[in-house]
C-alpha cells in the first residue's frame, strides 16, 4: 500500500465514522454537525483521489451554505432539546434504502471498472469545465433548469397565502405598527 | 531562496511564518481600530499600556487569559467548548494560500481563490455552533440572524470573485495578480464594490453586524462566551478582517504591483501588499465608525435586490470583455 492509499483508507474510515454517528445521533442538531464532519471528510476524500477542483467545491457548496441552510432551518424548529426517536419500521426501511443504493452505486462503479486498479486522473479546472460546457453541457443545463423550477416553486409555495385563496381580502391585516413602519410598501 | 532547504524543514518553516501571521497582524488591526476610532471620534483612545497604548491588545489578552472560563449549565457542552475552534481555524488556512507577493506563499496551489473562499465559508459553522450550543435565547437568535446573514451574502461574494477570475482566466491567486492590469480598476469597479459590501457582512461588521447588535439580542452568539473562548472569537473576527483586506487587495488592487514596472518583485511588493491591505482594512474600520447598523430585512433586500443583480451585471460585461479583447 502507498502513502495514498493509506490516506484515502482513513479519510474514508473518517468520514465512514461520522456518517454513522450522523444516523445514529438522537440530538437532531448533532446529526447536522456529524453530517459536516461526513461532507468535509467526503472533501478529503476527492482530495486525496486528485479532484482538487471537485473537493473544493463540495466544501464550498455543501459546507458552506447547505448545512448551514440545514442548521438554519433546525433552529427555526422546536426539535432542539428534543431527543429523536423513531420506530423500528422506519429504521429497518432506512436500512434498506441505504442498502440497496449501496448495491446499485457499487454495482455501477464495479461494471465500469472492474477489481483492477486505476491510475487517479483527477483532472485539472480546464478539463473539468470543457467537460461540463463541453461533453455534458445538456444534463447540466437541464440539472440547473430543475434547480431553478424547484426555486421557483419554493417562492410560490411560501408566497401563497394560507388556504390557497390569492384574494387581498383573505390576507390578515397586519398591526397597525408594522404598517407605520413599513409606509407605503406593497 | 528556499531551494536548498528539506522540504519538511521548508513546510515547518513556512507554517511557523504563517502562524505568526496569523497571531500579528489581527493584532495590529485591532490596535489600529482602537487608535483609528478614537481619533475618528474626537478622543485619544487607549493611552496607558505602553507608549501611547501600543501594549493595549497584549493587556487585553492577559485579562482574557485570567478570566474564569465558564460553560452555562444548559448549554450543549462539546458544541459550545468547540465552537471558537471552528470559527478560527478556517481563516488560518485561508492565510496559508493568501499570496503575498509573487514568491511570497505559504501554499501556492492552481486553484487558491476557490480554496479560501470554500474554507473561509466553513467558519459561519462556528458561529451557529455557539448559537446553538449556548442553551440562551438571544445566543439562538444571533445564530439565526447569522446564518440567514452568510449564506445570502455568500452568493455576491462567491459572483465578484469569479468575475475578476474569468477576467484573469485563472483561479490561482498569484496567476490573478499576473495578469492584473490598472485598467481593471475601472473594469472590475462593481464587482469591487460588490465584494467589499459582502465581506463586510460576512465579516459581521458594522453596518452588517444585526447578528451580534448589542441594543437588541446582548452579544448574539457570543453572549455566554468568556475568557480565552470569547477572546478566540474575537481573534477570528479580526483575522477575517485581515484575509478579507488581503483577498480584496489581490483581487482588484493588484496586489504586488506597484505604479511602476519593475517594483512588484521581492520585498518591495509585499510591502505594497501590505500598504495596499491595511488601506482596505482602514476602509472596513471607517465603515463601522461611520454608518449605523442596518436592519435585518434592509440587509436581506440589499442582498438580494442589488448585490446580486449587479454581480450579475458585472459577469455579464466582464464576458463581454474577455470575448472582445481576450
Amino acid at each position: 500500500m502507498s502513502g495514498l492509499d493509506v490516506l484515502l483508507l482513513a479519510v474514508g474510515l473518517l468520514t465512514a465514522g461520522a456518517a454513522t454517528l450522523s444516523v445514529t445521533s438522537r440530538q437532531v442538531l448533532h446529526a447536522a454537525l456529524w453530517l459536516v464532519v461526513t461532507l468535509g471528510g467526503l472533501a478529503g476524500c476527492y482530495l486525496v483521489l486528485g479532484a482538487e477542483l471537485v473537493a473544493l467545491v463540495q466544501l464550498l457548496v455543501y459546507v458552506g451554505a447547505v448545512v448551514v441552510l440545514v442548521l438554519f432551518a433546525l433552529m427555526l424548529t422546536r426539535a432542539g432539546g428534543v431527543p429523536v426517536v423513531t420506530g423500528v419500521p422506519q429504521r429497518v426501511a432506512a436500512g434498506l434504502v441505504g442498502a440497496g443504493t449501496t448495491v446499485v452505486l457499487g454495482g455501477a462503479l464495479l461494471s465500469a471498472f472492474g477489481w483492477g486498479s486505476v491510475a487517479i486522473d483527477g483532472g485539472d479546472s480546464t478539463q473539468v469545465a470543457a467537460t461540463i460546457f463541453g461533453t455534458d453541457v445538456w444534463p447540466f443545463e437541464l440539472l440547473s433548469v430543475l434547480l431553478l423550477m424547484a426555486l421557483v416553486a419554493a417562492v410560490a409555495v411560501a408566497r401563497a397565502p394560507v388556504g390557497g385563496q390569492d384574494d387581498a381580502s383573505q390576507r390578515p391585516d397586519p398591526p397597525a405598527e408594522i404598517e407605520a413602519v413599513q409606509g407605503e410598501r406593497p | 531562496m528556499l531551494a536548498d532547504v528539506p522540504w519538511a524543514l521548508e513546510a515547518v518553516l513556512k507554517a511557523a511564518a504563517v502562524l505568526a501571521a496569523f497571531l500579528t497582524l489581527p493584532l495590529a488591526l485591532g490596535q489600529l481600530e482602537h487608535k483609528l476610532m478614537a481619533h475618528m471620534q474626537g478622543r485619544l483612545g487607549p493611552m496607558e499600556a505602553g507608549p501611547h497604548g501600543v501594549l493595549q491588545l497584549v493587556a487585553d489578552g492577559i485579562k482574557f487569559a485570567q478570566k474564569e472560563d465558564i460553560t452555562p449549565a444548559a448549554a450543549d457542552r462539546p458544541v459550545f467548548r468547540l465552537a471558537p475552534a471552528v470559527a478560527l481555524v478556517p481563516y488560518l488556512v485561508a492565510l496559508a494560500a493568501l499570496p503575498l507577493g509573487a514568491a511570497w506563499v505559504a501554499v501556492d496551489v492552481p486553484a487558491s481563490l476557490l480554496l479560501v473562499l470554500a474554507v473561509t465559508s466553513v467558519g459561519v459553522i462556528g458561529t451557529l455552533m455557539a448559537g446553538w450550543g449556548s442553551g440562551n435565547k438571544y445566543s439562538l437568535l444571533g445564530g439565526l440572524r447569522a446564518g440567514a446573514q452568510l449564506v445570502s451574502y455568500e452568493l455576491p461574494l462567491i459572483l465578484a470573485a469569479a468575475s475578476v477570475a474569468m477576467a484573469a482566466g485563472t483561479l490561482s491567486l498569484t496567476g490573478i495578480v499576473g495578469q492584473w492590469s490598472w485598467w481593471w480598476l475601472v473594469w472590475q469597479a462593481p464587482a469591487a464594490v460588490v465584494f467589499l459590501a459582502a465581506s463586510v457582512a460576512e465579516l459581521q461588521r458594522t453596518p452588517f453586524d444585526a447578528p451580534v447588535a448589542d441594543a437588541e439580542i446582548v452579544f448574539g452568539p457570543l453572549t455566554e462566551y468568556t475568557g480565552l473562548r470569547f477572546a478566540f472569537f474575537l481573534l477570528a473576527e479580526y483575522a477575517g478582517m485581515v484575509v478579507m483586506a488581503l483577498l480584496f487587495t489581490v483581487l482588484f488592487l493588484g496586489g504586488w504591483r506597484g505604479p511602476w514596472a519593475d517594483a512588484g518583485a521581492g520585498v518591495v511588493g509585499v510591502l505594497w501588499t501590505l500598504l495596499k491591505a491595511t488601506g482596505v482594512g482602514v476602509l472596513f474600520l471607517w465603515l463601522r465608525v461611520a454608518w449605523p447598523r442596518v436592519r435585518e430585512d434592509q440587509l436581506q433586500r440589499l442582498a438580494w435586490l442589488v448585490l446580486i443583480p449587479v454581480a450579475l451585471l458585472q459577469l455579464a460585461v466582464t464576458g463581454v470583455g474577455v470575448v472582445v479583447w481576450g
